[in-house]
């Protein structure tokens, strides 16, 4: 056991938890945030994505000693004070989504994608997302929304 | 029109909902007013197959509040293709509230009346004239107590966003919760209710966006998986290596000295548990069995021999004319043998479920296209009566047909939960959700067809393995056509399949449609006359002239014999009522074989549209989903044995290979809605490889077209 003390959505956080414990499991049991999912387990699907100093990473490789001392933010921080981020906003005006399981970790690679490169072309947006899956096929709407998104954060 | 009636007895069947006094059912649901309804008209072959189990009560109700609030009970399951918002927004249309007046209660067999599950693109074409209806109904009942109490007759009454005023004087007005107030109305809907005309409808045919839609980008919507409930453990479940291996042994000793571990070994189900799931992932990796596995006797190669000589005897799906004459009279005939292989539904979500079994009673979270069934199945493994059991599906993470199976899963944990006496999930790895999916199975088409002297259809005779006879309908002005069906698409007794298969998005209908419309194409091309050209003058089917023209207009279609070198190619087809046509342009890399398609363009008659968005997402989704099946996806095997358990060698379709794609609807409100969730799947090979041929002159016959297959078919030309 370690404490691991680290940054979760904007708030302090510390756990005593065993350092090679992944992310993914300790954020949906202990801390309670189910938004992250498991969907293979191997980081082929991207639907564990959260961002960890900035930079899109699969919790489900990521082990609580890698974000010791690291801001993490996953997609129950993206919202502030009940105001969704400008690409959850532009998420569901644009219809990006169909059964929602993959759509936690298109935002979060979305976000990660954009805090690295606010404009991004459309080829970029493309290549960023690639290694997300989406099994309802709703990929034109979701790059639709990041290329809105991108104007207004 | 109506009957009152005060009592709701519908228990008499083993797997019906529970008999419920009217004392009950007031505490079920509170003060208010209630209508029950009966969605009656399950024409389709899937439903033909459930039909025997379903009640001729009532089965589904509509509650308005003593808030005012309107609430839908459904046993229907929300799982990406958007009913929980068009049917909110077919009883808001005909009831006169706001769409944010509606909420939905979906997939929970304690509060839901049976349904027998949501799959066959069925929710909007059968169950939304019923909840029309109901709701019709409710405002019937509203505007009966309005009358009274506001001293009119009810035609002298307006209904606007839940309140009813009196024509001319807004202020003589009550709320549609001021009326149910202190009420206990209940209506059982018989006979045809009076409806809105579809001129007078404000929301239905307009574009909202999605009522989940906030609660799916926050992480706040809830999947089976999210469920937690004190005290629950995590399950982890062997699965054997191959299909049809033995458990010779097991040593689990290693498994049972880890602290905190639960190991479980009865009845074929071993099963490891503990509070943290990656530690029950540890402990199972510990366990040591060992399996007699049966040489393999087939593989992704050789199956299809399998599949015709374990077929039986065909079965008509249509004959018209003489085929046999047909033939005779041809001076060109076409055979052509049309194939694809097993495909995952690899939804996002694995099947998951949370069982919490004590007293003699269980609660099971379970991600089900079928919760009324999986009770079923759960009550039958527990030895408990269904109403002992309680499914409740929260939202699915897609389901595609993957499930609407025997619920394994849900019975898994359920069976650990009984056992345990505590609350237990079982969520499956990828590996375990690609060993016990139900595939969609390898299948092939034989096809035969010729031309006569006038260069017109003469013949089609289909003999289709596997595949059953979904679209498979002739459309073509033929008038000699024969169409057979040999072999199960589920329920596979004759053990043709090395392991379990089932319905996969429109099942059987993709291979139908990439069999006949390439077909169609290969005889175009040998009159040297334009495929768009081609078909319109082999059918005078008026809906489908209509949505070929439209999408050809739209995609700029210009007349030429393939192969133009251009890469452009059209199908068109019919499913679940709805009529489809689509155009693509591909660039086909000659060296690799590699296939881009660049854009899509699809015109769809689906009749009345109740979400054009929600109607042009699904489309969308569809189109997109089909570049898997036709490009990139096949199950590899050997013998039971799963080759592909992960995304790493099993290729979705992604990012990078999408096209730019447009939907377009083509108007027709005369009829009611048809399907919506799957007939944009059905064109999508055929349309490829028509493409493909008119890039390279090189016919593939055999779903996926990968690059190698593509590759080999140039070389071959």
């Amino acid at each position: 056991m370690a404490t691991i003390a680290f940054t979760l959505n904007g708030k302090p956080t510390s756990l005593e938890v065993a350092g090679e414990r992944k992310l993914l499991w300790v954020l949906r049991g202990e801390l309670g945030l189910t938004g992250t999912k498991y969907g293979c387990g191997e980081s082929f699907c991207g639907a564990c994505t959260v961002v960890v100093n900035r930079a899109p990473v699969r919790a489900c490789q990521t082990t609580m000693a890698d974000v010791q001392g690291k801001e993490v933010v996953t997609v129950e921080g993206l919202a502030q004070d009940g105001r969704l981020h400008p690409l959850q906003e532009r998420f569901v005006e644009h219809g990006s989504l169909q059964c929602g399981f993959c759509t936690p970790g298109m935002l979060m690679s979305a976000y990660g994608l954009l805090l690295q490169n606010p404009h991004p072309t459309r080829e970029q947006i493309v290549a960023g997302m690639d290694d997300n899956l989406c099994r309802c096929s709703a990929h034109q709407r979701i790059v639709a929304a990041i290329e809105a998104a991108a104007g207004g954060m | 029109m109506t009957t009152t009636d005060l009592s709701i007895r519908s228990g008499e069947r083993p797997d019906g909902p529970p008999a419920l006094s009217r004392r009950d059912f007031i505490k079920l649901f509170g003060a208010g007013i209630v209508v029950c309804f009966v969605v009656a008209d399950w024409s389709t072959l899937e439903a033909q197959e459930t039909r025997r189990e379903y009640p001729t009560d009532f089965n589904a109700y509509l509650r308005i509040g003593e808030d005012g609030r309107v609430t839908v009970f459904t046993g229907k399951i929300e799982m990406g293709q958007g009913v929980i918002t068009s049917l909110a927004q077919m009883a808001a249309e005909e009831l006169g509230v706001a769409l944010e007046s509606i909420d939905m209660v979906m997939g929970d067999t304690q509060s839901c009346p049976y349904d027998m599950g949501t799959f066959g693109s069925m929710s909007t074409r059968y169950f939304g004239p019923a909840l029309r209806g109901a709701a019709a109904e409710a405002r019937g009942v509203l505007l009966e107590l309005a009358a009274e109490r506001l001293h009119v007759i009810p035609r002298r009454l307006e209904v606007e966003n839940g309140v009813i005023h009196v024509a001319g004087h807004p202020g003589r007005k009550v709320t549609f919760g001021e009326l149910a107030h202190g009420q206990a109305i209940q209506r059982h809907l018989s006979g045809k209710p009076v409806l809105r005309s579809t001129a007078d409808f404000t929301l239905s045919g307009t574009s909202v966006h999605r009522i989940d839609g906030r609660a799916k980008v926050t992480g706040a919507a809830k999947y089976a998986g999210d469920v937690r409930v004190d005290g629950m453990l995590y399950a982890r479940v062997l699965t054997p290596p191959a299909h049809g291996a033995t458990l010779k042994g097991v040593d689990t000793s290693a498994a049972e000295a880890m602290a905190g571990v639960t190991v479980f070994n009865r009845e074929g189900l071993i099963a490891v548990l503990h509070a943290d799931p990656e530690q029950a992932g540890r402990a199972l990796a510990a366990i040591q069995p060992s399996y007699d596995v049966p040489a393999a006797t087939v593989d992704t190669e050789s199956i299809f021999e399998q599949l015709i000589a374990k077929a039986g005897a065909p079965q008509d799906v249509e004959r018209r004319g003489d085929a046999a004459a047909g033939e005779k009279e041809s001076t060109t005939v076409f055979e052509h043998r049309y194939l694809c292989g097993y495909g995952a539904h690899a939804p996002m979500e694995t099947h998951t479920a949370l069982a919490d079994v004590k007293g003699g009673e269980a609660t099971v979270w379970s991600s089900t296209q079928t919760p009324f069934p999986n009770r079923q199945q759960i009550a039958q493994a527990l030895g408990l009566a269904p109403e002992k059991v309680r499914v409740v599906t929260p939202f699915v993470g897609g389901g595609f047909g993957g499930k609407s199976g025997a619920g394994l899963q849900a019975v898994q944990a359920a069976k650990l939960s009984q056992a345990l006496g505590k609350p237990v999930q079982v969520m499956w790895t990828r590996a375990d959700e690609f060993f016990h999916d139900t595939f969609r199975p390898a299948a092939l088409v034989q096809l035969r067809s010729g031309l006569d002297q006038a260069g017109r259809i003469a013949f089609y005779d289909a003999l289709i393995y596997s595949a059953g006879g979904r679209s498979a309908e002739q459309f073509y002005d033929v008038p000699n056509s024969l169409v057979r069906t040999a072999g199960n698409w589920f329920r596979d007794e004759a053990q043709a399949h090395p392991f379990g298969i089932g319905p996969w998005r429109a099942p059987g209908a993709n291979l139908n449609v990439f069999a006949r419309e390439s077909q169609i194409d290969v005889m175009a091309a040998k009159l040297k006359v334009d495929p768009l050209e081609f078909r319109l003058a082999n059918t005078s089917d008026a809906r489908m002239r209509g949505v070929l023209q439209e999408a050809a207009a739209r995609f700029g279609w210009s007349k030429a014999a393939a192969p133009s070198g251009r890469g452009v190619g059209i199908a068109c087809g019919i499913d679940a009522g709805t009529y489809v046509a689509m155009c693509a342009e591909v660039a086909v890399d000659k060296a690799s074989g590699r296939v881009q398609v660049k854009r899509v363009v699809c015109a769809q008659d689906m009749g009345q549209v109740i979400n054009p968005e929600g109607a042009i997402m699904q489309t969308e989704g569809c189109i997109a989903m089909g570049l898997g099946y036709a490009l990139t996806e096949e199950l590899r095997f050997k013998g039971g044995e799963i080759l592909d358990r992960n995304f790493g060698s099993y290729e979705l379709p992604r990012f990078s290979i999408q096209p730019d794609v447009q939907v377009a609807l083509v108007k027709n409100d005369a009829l009611a809605p048809q399907g919506g969730g799957e007939p944009g799947i059905v064109p999508v090979g055929a349309m490829i490889a028509n493409a493909v041929f008119d890039a390279t002159g090189a016919r593939v016959f055999r779903m996926p077209m990968t690059p190698a297959r593509v590759s080999r078919a140039i070389a071959e030309m």
